[in-house]
């Protein structure tokens, strides 16, 4: 992966498959580390489970039997010093916290840091496709916090779905304009 | 600023046409969105897509939805083209313009760019 914010999107859509209907994705910065963290309340995993996503020959794929997406990001966070940590709570475990929390810790400082690239497109990315899901998506570095509650603009929009195109555009531009606040 | 009131007003715009919409939906724009297509570059093919739809005025006909792994890897970025009463359509190796080409000669012309396809590759 060329850009950090695409292993974002990717691993996104592992929460969008576990059945989540609330995932919350932060980011945090200093100025040495980005933390970013993948929280929803999907069916979770268990022990067995959360030990082999790291594997590339595990997946939940049914074209063929490897699975990159953990595996590629784990290596993003561990070359540069960081790794990545996942916390899951199966359905059967606990009926009502159940979830996975998925961190991973990149030092921004190092030679093989991916950059974070166009975070924007990631977000409208997943909204777009799995617009029924409540996201939450929050980013703070120094002098900075972009925000973006998916609840929120549903209060407004009614029954308008969030993947509609003009919504999609306005979503796009009100990142921009946070970012460059 | 951009602000809640415009998306308020997009609702007000929109009533009526959402429930067009929900009759038609005779062509699906399908985006392969696993790990390789990611990888391969679909993020930008599936963003084209879903703004020249929408800038040329396809909206209501055209859904562009994602979907996982295809299962050509090797030839990602994959978009599928689903129009009712024709035979699925795949492009590989897509990219942006790409994508805003498909759009205005296939979606709005209604011709399929053969150089595209899977089979020509």
């Amino acid at each position: 992966m060329t850009e950090l914010s695409l292993n974002i999107l990717d691993i996104s859509q592992n929460s969008v498959k576990a059945g989540a209907d609330t995932i919350n994705i932060t980011l945090t910065e200093t100025e040495e580390t980005l933390e970013f963290v993948i929280k929803d309340n999907g069916c979770g995993m268990d022990e067995e489970t959360v030990n082999s996503v790291t594997n590339p020959f595990y997946t939940t794929r049914t074209t063929r039997n490897v699975g990159l997406g953990v595996p590629l990001l784990k290596l993003a966070a561990e070359q540069t010093g960081g790794d990545i940590e996942i916390n899951s709570v199966t359905k059967e475990q606990d009926p009502l916290i159940h979830g996975t929390e998925l961190k991973a810790l990149f030092y921004k400082n190092h030679i093989d840091f991916t950059p974070l690239g166009d975070i924007i497109s990631s977000v409208v990315t997943m909204i777009q496709g799995a617009p029924d899901i409540r996201w939450s998506f929050v980013h703070t570095a120094p002098g900075k916090e972009v925000t973006l509650f998916t609840d929120e603009l549903k209060a407004v929009l009614g029954d308008i779905p969030l993947d509609n195109a003009e919504v999609i555009t306005w979503i796009k531009e009100y990142l921009k304009e946070s970012y460059s606040n | 600023m951009k602000s809640l009131a415009e998306l308020a007003a997009i609702r007000e715009k929109m009533k009526d046409k959402v429930i067009l919409r929900e009759g038609s939906g005779e062509t699906r724009v399908v985006v392969g969105m696993a790990t390789c297509g990611i990888a391969a570059g679909a993020r930008p093919v599936l963003n084209a897509f879903v703004e020249e739809v929408s800038k040329q005025g396809l909206s209501e006909k055209v859904t562009v939805a994602q979907t996982g792994c295809i299962g050509v890897c090797r030839f990602e970025p994959v978009v599928e083209i689903f129009e009712a009463g024709k035979e699925k359509v795949t492009y590989v190796k897509m990219t942006a313009d790409k994508a805003r080409e498909v759009v205005e000669k296939h979606l709005k012309g209604g011709n399929v760019i053969t150089e595209y396809l899977i089979t020509n590759v």
